[in-house]
């Protein structure tokens, strides 16, 4: 499943990184500790935090994430959303809460690997 | 360890400035890959270079990253100048912290740091003096070989 297919399924508004929507997404991780989402989050895997600031580009980067979901509508802040442009890292944001869109992630991920 | 390098270099960070925090440990793996090392190593590496990194920017006035890659092993060293560990093995510690609540809030601080670059490197080493700063030495084996170097 790409990005493209979650981003139109659960109707996420994307702030950064449009011409990336077709990497796939391999995998997901929920987490607002940084260290936490280093040590146990992996490659292509769609991140889901609530953290906005600047630093969330380094690590998704430095992961290589498929992409950053923000819950809750909150914004990438200005900085962040430079960065994230500028590293071309796909930033998306969802009004749902962390709890409830790591579930439908979750359920669209397995489905499409059954 | 008397092998030719390939590749030695330090890379400095600045304490207190979170704005490019990471970028070391993004230079460190941009590095690592043009060496051709295997996946798994490069991503060990970049774990280790950025909580190092992180931690520095969080406790020190300034440190430095010391990188050395051998063919069997990349070892990386992290030195900075500030208040030391008063007690390492509290230190070590999961969940031991000392971060402000500037800090925690942006999801560092969380006293996984050191754990996770000890349980990340072959080979770990602490040393601290209190007023003067920290050392840490890691070593991260490249079991695979080298492709393209």
């Amino acid at each position: 499943m790409d990005l493209e297919s979650i981003v139109k399924a659960l109707d996420l508004k994307v702030k950064s990184g449009e011409d990336k929507l077709k990497t796939e997404i391999r995998g997901g991780f929920t987490g607002d500790l940084l260290s936490d989402v280093m040590a146990n989050s992996k490659e292509g895997d769609i991140w889901i935090t609530r953290q906005v600031h600047q630093n969330i580009v380094a690590v998704a980067s430095l992961k290589e994430h498929a992409g950053i979901i923000l819950v809750h509508g909150s914004e990438p802040a200005k900085d962040t959303l430079e960065k994230a442009i500028k590293g071309g890292v796909p930033i998306m944001v969802s009004d749902l809460p962390g709890f409830e869109l790591t579930g439908r992630i979750y359920a669209l991920i397995s489905k499409k690997t059954d | 360890m008397d092998e030719k390098p390939l590749y030695e270099g330090s890379f400095t960070v600045a304490g207190g400035n979170f704005d490019n925090a990471g970028e070391v440990a993004s230079n460190i793996k941009t590095i690592l890959k043009q060496i051709g090392l295997p996946k798994d190593v490069i991503r060990k590496v970049a774990l280790v270079t950025y909580e190092s990194e992180i931690n520095i920017v969080s406790y020190a006035r300034k440190g430095m990253i010391r990188l050395r890659v051998v063919p069997d092993c990349i070892m990386i060293e992290a030195i900075d100048e500030g208040q030391g560990i008063p007690d390492i093995e509290q230190a070590m510690q999961p969940g031991f912290s000392t971060a402000n609540q500037k800090i925690r809030e942006m999801g560092f601080g969380a006293g996984m740091g050191l754990c996770n670059i000890k349980s990340f490197s072959d080979v770990f080493h602490i040393s601290s003096e209190i007023g003067k700063g920290t050392h840490l030495k890691m070593i991260i084996k490249a079991n695979s070989t080298v492709l393209n170097s």
